[in-house]
Parts: structure tokens; sequence; C-alpha cells
């Protein structure tokens, strides 16, 4: 079976769900202990406007999701501050929004957009050595912010309120936190898609979360589960000839069930 | 001459169009310890937010120890009414409390802070737990590393959101032995909707229903009451015809 891993796509892929993992068990612990998974998945599905841009203006649309998702993703954060919208709302309108704008651009870029299933979808086969750069380029940001940040992290997802009589600028904070969400997005995007990420935010962290209580073992174990059942689902694709970012989504929810009945 | 803790003066404060907070006027010296009690939706929880900062008023002056709520906020400790977090969430008694000491951005915690917080949670007999995860813990327990993270910075005023609500009725008088004991140090003001609990320990009542009505030395009203009903007393009980304090 061996044998897969000597085709360079292969290769690639592999290098892709290590990077993947590295970004949804780092960010994806808080996403689950700070309770966003609903909103991480707006930002999301508002990266595809981004996407369609990118086909539009002929640029690469990984590149143009980047903006995109990070400035629906302090639209999100911020709209409490600034108008009487709930976040719930404005998760919401972005969600779909979003979605419409990317459907949009596709519509009135000429011609076929051939490979568009793949952003919504996934195909982690067929990622470039460019989107590789462009995914190690963000891990490596993400896990800097994160180092950087990491005590004002904790205490504004634990108890927001109490962070800022501390002088958390509790705000500031959280708005950075959802633009780490928002890279984490576009690490994820050409791999699982704008549909499918969600899982990978979330599930390898909710089972890490039910064997650490300390959020760096938290963030490493998220990212060790997160490699073993990305590439689980990878070989499992290849030999079932499915597709790749399905297979993946499935391995983790069994995981997870496998996890929580072992747990409960 | 001393700066008081707290000076509020005329504070109005408004939330959609709704005066929650009508004209306040609120001294809370050094040594104090103060009660404001009154119903749910009064605005007691609204009135420690503009007092730590947290709120601003619509017109009106709030000042903590004589500048800025949001400048002296190195001198206040605070115990919200709830923490709302994640049942498994990954932190533990030690780094919960550790919280309490955040110096700024960039700026780790460093020996002195890892000391203050052994020395608070074995004042709060916490010590042994210090590495339990968070939600591993009783209610009253998780009450007493809350009240820990927010001494553990030696403030010069605390600020306590229904400090009853999570303890069980027989840590009640421990937990005053406590308050007692941090009063020599710090000011203290608490909000609760239980009049009858904090009536004995505290030494001054205001009661909060929009309007602030202050009703000062808790001893001075009571001293007299006491002898009468040979018992502790309830002080105040509004809208029952054995009112005890003078009308508003």
């Amino acid at each position: 079976m061996l044998e897969i891993f000597q085709y360079p796509f292969m290769q690639k892929a592999l290098v892709a769900a290590v990077l993947i993992s590295v970004a949804c068990g780092v960010v994806g612990s808080y996403v689950v202990i700070k309770r966003i998974v609903s909103l991480s998945g707006a930002i999301s599905h508002a990266a595809f406007g981004g996407v369609g841009m990118g086909y539009f203006l002929g640029v690469n649309p990984v590149l143009a999701a980047i903006p995109f998702s990070i400035v629906s993703a302090m639209a999100i954060g911020g709209v409490r501050q600034v108008a009487k919208i709930s976040e719930d709302t404005a998760i919401g309108i972005l969600w779909s929004v979003g979605m419409a704008i990317g459907v949009i651009f596709i519509n009135l870029t000429p011609g076929y957009a051939p490979d568009l299933f793949s952003y919504l979808f996934g195909s982690i086969l067929t990622v470039s050595n460019s989107d590789l750069l462009i995914m190690l380029v963000l891990d490596m940001i993400i896990v800097a912010v994160v180092y950087i940040f990491r005590r004002e992290f904790l205490a504004v997802s634990f108890d927001e309120e109490f962070s800022s009589v501390t002088g958390v600028h509790a705000l500031a904070i959280y708005l950075l936190l959802l633009a780490l969400v928002a890279l984490s997005v576009v690490v994820l995007i050409k791999a699982v898609g704008v549909i499918l990420l969600i899982a990978l935010f979330t599930i390898p962290a909710a089972i890490a979360k039910q064997y650490s209580y300390n959020i760096r073992n938290l963030m490493i174990l998220a990212t060790v589960i997160g490699i073993i059942l990305t590439t689980t689902g990878l070989i499992l694709s290849y030999i079932f000839d499915l597709a790749s970012g399905a297979t993946i989504v499935m391995v983790l929810a069994a995981a997870f069930a496998i996890s929580y009945y072992l747990n409960g | 001459m001393s700066v008081e803790a707290v000076k509020i003066r005329n504070v109005d404060l408004k939330y959609d169009e709704q005066l929650v907070l009508d004209d306040i006027c609120l001294d809370i010296d050094e040594k104090d310890f103060m009660a404001v009690i009154g119903p749910n939706g009064g605005g007691k929880s609204t009135l420690l937010k503009l007092i730590l900062g947290i709120l601003k008023p619509d017109s009106g002056e709030v000042q903590v120890f004589g500048r800025d709520p949001v400048k002296s906020r190195h001198l206040m400790g605070y115990l919200p009414q709830h923490v709302n977090f994640d049942p498994d969430f990954p932190i533990n008694v030690f780094e919960t409390v550790l919280t309490g000491r955040y110096h700024g951005l960039f700026k780790g915690y460093n020996a002195e802070d890892r000391e203050a917080v052994l020395k608070v949670l074995d004042d709060m007999e916490m010590r042994d737990l210090k590495d339990r995860q968070i939600s591993k813990l009783s209610g009253g327990q998780m009450q007493r590393v809350f009240i820990a993270r927010a001494i553990v910075r030696d403030p010069k005023l605390l600020i306590m959101d229904e400090p009853m609500a999570s303890i069980d009725p027989e840590m009640q008088s421990s937990f005053y032995n406590l308050m007692a004991r941090l009063n020599e140090k710090m000011a203290i003001i608490l909000v609760s909707h239980d009049v009858g609990a904090v009536s004995t320990h505290v030494d001054k009542i205001a009661c909060l229903n929009r309007k602030l009505f202050y009703h000062g030395d808790v001893e001075n009203s009571a001293n007299g009451l006491e002898e009468i009903y040979h018992c502790p007393i309830e002080l105040i009980s509004h809208g029952i015809p054995h009112r005890i304090l003078k009308d508003h």
C-alpha cells in the first residue's frame, strides 16, 4: 500500500494534510473552547466570495479569499459594537451573502470555472506547490500570533468581561482571534473546501479536549489527531476512489463518535 | 487627605432608550463594606459595570480613586455574577487565578505572580486543588477560585456581583468572615437581590431600583431595632408593611 506515497500528488497531499492539521489544531482549539463554531462556519462560507473574485480578477482564488474572509470575520465580530444586529443574525447573513457574491463573480467570469468544485468540497490531491507555500506561510503566521498572544487569547476565551477588567483589550483580541480563524479558513480551502472545512476546525479539537486540560497540550494533541485522521481519510479515499474532502470528514466524524463512546 | 474609592455623581444610563440608572449619586470610602440591594433588573450589575469602566454613563461622572475607572482598573478586583465557559475548558485552578495578575501585552507572568497565586490559594484553602481542571470543582470551590482571581493582585476595591448566588447557605458565615478580613485592606462593594443575607454583615446599604436610595450606616439605623427584636433583623423589606428603614 505504501507505493501510493511514491506519487508526487500523494506526497503533496500528505504535506497539505500536515499543514491543515496545524491550523486546525491551533485555531480549532480556540474555536471549540470559545464556542465560535458557527461563526467560523460563516467566515468559511463568506470566503467563497473571495474565491469567486479571484476567478473574476484572474488571481489565485486562495489568495483572493484572504482579504474576503478577514473582512467578513471583522464584520461579524464587530457588528455588536456598531449596530443593533446580533452576532447570530450577522452570521446568517454573511454565511449566504459571501457564497452569493462568489457565485455572481463566477457568473461574470467568461468561460468555465473548471476547479470550482474543489473550492466547495476540497481536493487535497490537486494542491499545487504554490498552494502549499501559501498554506505554510499562513501556518507560520498563525502559530507566531498564537504564541505571542497566548495569554490574552486564553483570558478572553475563558472570561471576556473579567479579562477586560484586568486590562486586556478584549475586543481587539477577539477580532485578532477571528482574523486567525479567517486565515485558517484560507489554509483549509483548497484541501477540504468551504463547505466541509468546519468539520476539520471542530472535530480534532473536540476529540483532544476530552483528554487534555492544558491549552498547549490540547493544540498539540488536536494537531496530531488531525494529521492521523486526514491521512487516514486520504488513503481511504484513494483506495475506494471517493472524494477526498468528504472521506476525510467521514473519518473525522467516525473518530469523534468512537472517542465519545470510549469516554462516555 | 485620602481619595474616595468610588465617587458617582448624577449618573444616567440608558439601554435602548430605557433609563436603567436615573441620577445616581454614590460615595464609597476606602474602608467601606457596602451592599447594594434591589430587585433583579434594577440596574445593580449595570452600576458595577460603570464602576469597572465596562460601561460609560450617558451623563454624569464616575471616578474610582479620583480617576477615570479605566485608569484605575489595576486597583480593582472583580467577581462576576456568572462565568460562562465550556465545561471542558482547558484551564486549571492555578492558571485561572493567574489570569488575575495580567500585566499587559508581551509581558509574561513572573515568579512573583506565581507566588501571589499560591499565597491566595492558601488563604482560600484551595492550594491542594491548584492543578484541578476548573469545572471539576463544586460550586462553592469554584466561587472561591473566582474570589481568589479577584483579589490576587491586592486590589484596593473589591467589586462583587451576587457573590452569594453560588455559595451554599452553610458557607455564608465563612464567606463573610473572609470579607471582614479583606475589608481591613480594601473597600468592598457587593450587589445582591437577597436582602436578608447581607444586612448583618455589611456596614453600608443602598437600594437600587433605577434610582438609588442610600440608607447609610447600617449600625446607626439598626442598633435600636436589634434591641427590640432581640435578633439580627432583615433591614429592608420593600413593600411589606413592617418597614424598618425610613421611607424612600
